[in-house]
């Protein structure tokens, strides 16, 4: 029995199922990303846990017993809130002590525990201060103090990192991930941002429409995505998707952009629609395994520092590929590239669900 | 020198001129608006002889305060000859409580119409908003039958009871609009942190609620204050409110007509009005513009 179990949950809002049938499971410390297009339910999901709307069906559990009929306040869950939702009128101090003080911790109590937090999140010279003198990275960290104080046995957080600039949403993110590492807390966390998620998880769920398209580990949502949604969602540049029929013989694909037949690893059925699916890493200088050697023309050329990013032109479509930084290049020229297809994902075209995974595991998406 | 200056100083002659004309024209209409103040505060340091002898617009040129202690104190209303003072109080006994409960029960309407929603709100919000319509007049006769089926009648507890019912449409309109933008996130929040309704009411709205408090208690102050017909409807004789004194000191004919008493009390009943409004008038302001822009 896992710590956090969700079954089969839906929400309608004036005849519109927003959530439509939601499972989910979560072990004790792990955690969890949801993430998804706006729109797609995740926020919803977040606040049918935290009690702050009602699912109209399904149920919640946390450690076995189910929560649905529980105020928010009797649920031992903590949110962060995206706004921090910090309270105006009151100093950082009383703001994180607030909780403690609802709970009825004695104040002397209250003050050591609050001194303690602030402490782990480095803001104790800022507790005197009024949330309006606070820069937003101080802001989001006296909300993760609040949070944290109540020492509660699941934390929310509600898409936290989207009002802070570029530079502090990474410093931010090692922080959640250092304090997730730390405390060992049980953690669902939502966000819109792929590489949040990459980068945070422990398990991803990926929403679409009040759907789960498909949960699991991040390298398992990145290498072996369930479907062509998922494939083109996560990942930064997003998969390259060719679209194309399967030969006569079962053991090829002719692309639908060109004059290409790439090769299949597994043989599929003859004339089957397939589309082809590749990362970037999948596409480049290497040479080894099942694959294909193409000279393809360069049409961009994306410098990213660490990384050379090229936009290659195949048939009617456009495939970005990564090379070393070292890699010189300009567009218009001729460059030889390696199709590693042993890592390719094929898709149905019509069902738009994978096939054929990446590293040929059974299909782990039916999670 | 920046270029708005730059503009300032080329364009100087004009502007100068609609300066002048800016300035003067505010002046001439304030002086119109002040001198009615102007002839009530120097007729009442005038004696009476003064004032039947002089210009309207003189300066008192022996000022008394006599006219004033007389108003106060020993002025005849009706057949009782102790002034307004009894009044005045009446009015403050009145006044204070009906704002308050207003306030704070239209406070509570405004949270409850937009943090803790319930089905059919609208149409109850509504149907408040109604009330500010409704005419004074038409209700004089159900609400003196309420009153004397509670035993309330010329009493001033009746009369508080009607401001309130009277200003919940007010007060409740005003702090719905202004709660509405307050952020629901640090309801649920405080929810979440454990927090019940009335704490959640009073540790995080209230003391983010002060323009808009400001509001309501000067637009209830003045309304309940200057209220004449409610007053002379629902209280007679010894509880009646300032205002139904004030007319019944002037409109009392026995003997000489002391302009100066009359004015002198009718200083003292605007006076309660001008102070709440010289106070927190600045707030006044503020609060509406918030209340206009993000409403």
């Amino acid at each position: 029995m896992a710590f956090i179990e969700i079954d089969s949950l839906e929400r309608t809002i004036g005849g519109n199922k927003i959530l439509k049938g939601i499972d989910i499971e979560l072990e004790k410390g792990g955690f969890l990303v949801l993430v998804g297009p706006s729109g797609c339910g995740k926020s919803t999901l977040l606040n049918a846990i935290a009690g702050l709307q009602q699912p109209t069906a399904g149920d919640i559990r946390i450690d076995g017993t189910s929560v649905v009929n529980l105020h928010p306040s009797k649920r031992d869950i903590a949110m962060v809130f995206q706004s921090y939702a910090l309270y105006p009128n009151m100093t950082v101090g009383e703001n994180i002590a607030f909780p403690l003080e609802m709970a009825g911790t004695p104040k002397e109590n209250r003050t050591k525990e609050v001194g303690a937090v602030a402490k782990t999140l480095q803001i104790e010279h800022l507790l005197d201060r009024k949330p309006a003198q606070l820069s937003g990275g101080q802001r989001q960290r006296v909300a993760m103090a609040r949070a944290l104080v109540r020492k509660p046995r699941l934390f929310l957080f509600d898409e936290p990192l989207s009002n802070l600039d570029a530079k502090l949403r990474v410093e931010v993110r090692a922080e959640i991930k250092r304090l997730h590492q730390n405390t060992h807390a049980t953690i669902i966390y939502v966000t819109h941002d792929q590489i949040e998620a990459m980068t945070l998880a422990t398990k991803i769920v990926v929403m679409k429409d009040g759907i789960i398209q498909q949960a699991g580990t991040p390298s398992e949502i990145y290498n072996t995505p369930a479907n062509m949604f998922v494939a083109d969602f996560m990942g930064s540049p997003a998969m390259n998707m060719l679209p194309g029929t399967v030969t006569a013989d079962g053991r090829g694909v002719a692309l639908d952009a060109g004059a290409f037949t790439l090769p299949l690893a597994t043989p599929l059925t003859p004339g089957r629609k397939v589309t082809l699916g590749l990362r970037a890493e999948a596409i480049g200088a290497g040479q080894s395994g099942f694959g294909v050697t193409l000279d393809l023309p360069v049409e961009i050329v994306e410098p990213t520092g660490s990384d050379l990013y090229l936009w290659l032109r195949l048939g009617k479509a456009l495939v970005s590929a990564r090379f070393p930084a070292t890699v010189e290049q300009r567009p218009g020229a001729i460059q030889p590239v390696w199709l590693d297809l042993n890592r390719a994902v094929i898709f149905d075209t019509e069902s738009r669900e994978r096939i054929v995974g990446a590293a040929q595991e059974p299909a782990l998406a039916a999670t | 020198m920046s270029a708005r200056e730059m503009a300032i100083s080329t364009a100087a002659g004009p502007a100068r001129w609609s300066r002048v004309v800016i300035y003067g024209l505010l002046i001439v209409f304030a002086l119109f608006y002040l001198t009615p103040l102007f002839v009530m505060l120097s007729t009442s340091f005038k004696t009476l002889d003064e004032i039947r002898s002089g210009n309207i617009l003189a300066l008192p040129a022996h000022p008394t305060a006599d006219a004033w202690g007389k108003a106060w104190g020993s002025a005849c209303i009706g057949v009782t000859c102790e002034g307004i003072k009894g009044y005045f109080w009446n009015s403050i006994k009145m006044v204070v409580p009906a704002v308050l409960i207003s306030t704070v029960l239209g406070a509570l309407n405004g949270y409850v119409l937009t943090k803790w929603r319930f089905p059919g709100h609208r149409i109850v919000f509504g149907m408040m908003l109604f009330a500010c319509f409704i005419p004074f007049q038409s209700v004089l006769i159900p609400m003196a039958r309420v009153l004397g089926i509670l035993g309330l009648s010329n009493t001033t507890a009746g009369l508080v009871m009607v401001h309130v019912v009277y200003g919940l449409g007010f007060t409740t309109l005003f702090f719905r609009n202004y709660y509405d933008t307050f952020p629901t996130e640090l309801i649920q929040s405080a929810q979440m942190d454990g927090a019940g309704f009335f704490t959640i009411f009073r540790r995080i709205l209230l003391p983010s609620s002060a323009p808009i408090i400001v509001v309501t208690v000067i637009y209830q102050f003045t309304n309940i204050w200057n209220d004449f017909l409610f007053g002379v409807s629902f209280a007679s004789g010894g509880s009646s409110p300032m205002t139904v004194a004030l007319n019944n000191l002037v409109s009392s004919s026995t003997g000489v007509k002391e302009y100066n008493v009359d004015m002198a009390a009718a200083v003292i009943a605007a006076l309660p009005t001008l102070i709440v409004y010289i106070v927190a008038g600045r707030y006044f302001m503020r609060g509406l513009m918030a209340g206009a822009i993000k409403g």
